[in-house]
């Protein structure tokens, strides 16, 4: 049956759970896209036949494929928008780098739609006024203490806190440092916050 | 920290007028806004003068602090003040951008064909940012699929906000004579009055006006 291909692309990203990034499925999306060449060749020909040789008999068949290519369409649109979206939420989960894992399973066209987002944020935050504008990444939880206790999970080396002092970071040290500075670290994986 | 702020900023043209602010109003103004945002299903006006006003707050506060005795107990809980007027800006404006990257075919269209003296919903740092966008997002999908497609499927319409979806909201001021259109058939045109201080569940297109001129808060 026709738009199969594409229904297991929406199927393959529904399975995924939020915030995972399965592998980019290109072989999937020339299948559909081949689909749609064929589909509509198929037409073009009924279309002609229809009118020069008054074959009003072919217009179910035509209508049907065109259904199947808006379908074929939509699977498609969504399909790579739906990345696009899991991939934008990437850059406010963990940052300007992504970790490796992440990268492989994105396209290159995605890996330069996320280079250009990432750039156009950059430009907005600091244009949000002061010397360096805002970092919106940051303060992503409403502060609840002005300190926490944190455990380092792996090396991660000199850290710098506030006033020009700086901490090394070394596997299982454990630090009482500024809430906000340590919110990105945290979620990197490097930090872990120890509840009293 | 007693200095006051001037709001009015940089409108030289006629009509604008100059409303000075206590800090303690400027940071009240700064969280209506945000609790306005957060709950209204569109995006609301742009509202820079504000964000203007709190960033250099916040700047006025940290160069005190850098001047106070280390150790001095205020110096704590002014650095708690800071972080949480921080995190009421920084959640605004990650609001506003979700709903711009949400909405942006339509957010951008409604800017471009925007009447002159109409108020922007978007700052100039917005509109060129939804315009990267946009070029970004259409760029990629023209590449990866849209341009294989046959000729008359290339254009494709994205997602427009619900105007329809139910608010919570508390009146500040009085209005009489709203009218409320009906959902379903059956139902006909109702008129309602709008008590002060009153609480109300209600479609958010009903009193979207009102939410734009600051006489029902949402919660």
């Amino acid at each position: 049956m026709f738009c199969e291909k594409a229904m297991e692309l929406i199927r393959e990203l529904h399975r995924a759970p939020e915030g995972q990034l399965p592998a980019f499925n290109e072989d999937g999306l020339r299948q559909v896209l081949e689909e749609m060449k064929a589909l509509y060749e198929q037409n073009q020909s009924d279309v002609n036949e229809a009118k020069s040789a008054g074959r009003g008999d072919l217009i179910p068949t035509i209508k049907f494929r065109h259904c199947s290519l808006l379908r074929n369409r939509r699977c498609t649109v969504a399909y790579l928008y739906d990345r696009l979206l899991r991939i934008r939420a990437l850059r406010w989960e963990y940052g300007s780098v992504l970790p490796n894992a992440l990268r492989f399973h994105m396209s290159a066209e995605e890996v330069e739609w996320f280079n250009h987002y990432k750039k156009s944020l950059a430009t907005y935050m600091r244009s949000l006024g002061g010397d360096e504008g805002l970092d919106i990444t940051q303060d992503m939880k409403p502060p609840k203490s002005l300190y926490i206790e944190v455990r380092c999970l792996k090396d991660y080396g000199e850290f710098e806190v506030d006033d020009g002092t700086s901490v090394l970071l070394k596997k299982n040290s454990q630090h009482f440092l500024p809430r906000w500075k340590c919110e990105q670290l945290i979620r990197q994986g490097v930090l872990e916050h120890v509840l009293p | 920290m007693t200095e006051e702020l001037d709001l009015s900023g940089h409108n030289s043209d006629a009509g604008s007028e100059e409303v000075v602010l206590t800090p303690a109003e400027l940071i009240e103004r700064l969280e209506q806004a945000w609790l306005n945002e957060k709950f209204a299903p569109e995006l609301l006006e742009s509202r820079s003068e504000i964000v203007e006003c709190v960033m250099e707050q916040l700047d006025h506060m940290e160069d005190n602090l850098r001047r106070a005795k280390k150790g001095d107990l205020k110096v704590s809980i002014h650095r708690m003040e800071m972080e949480r007027i921080r995190y009421v800006l920084s959640s605004y404006l990650r609001c506003r951008l979700m709903k711009i990257e949400k909405f942006f075919p339509h957010i951008l269209e409604k800017e471009k064909t925007r009447p002159e003296g109409e108020p922007s919903s978007l700052s100039p740092e917005e509109f060129a940012f939804v315009k990267e966008y946009m070029a970004n997002t259409e760029t990629y999908l023209k590449n990866v699929a849209l341009k294989h497609m046959p000729p008359n499927l290339q254009k494709v319409d994205l997602l427009r906000s619900d105007l329809d979806s139910y608010v919570f909201l508390r009146v500040r001021e009085r209005q009489e004579n709203i009218l409320v259109e009906p959902e379903i058939d059956d139902q006909r045109d109702y008129v309602i009055d709008l008590e002060e201080g009153s609480q109300h569940l209600i479609r958010y297109k009903t009193i979207a006006p009102l939410v734009a001129s600051g006489a029902v808060q949402l919660i």
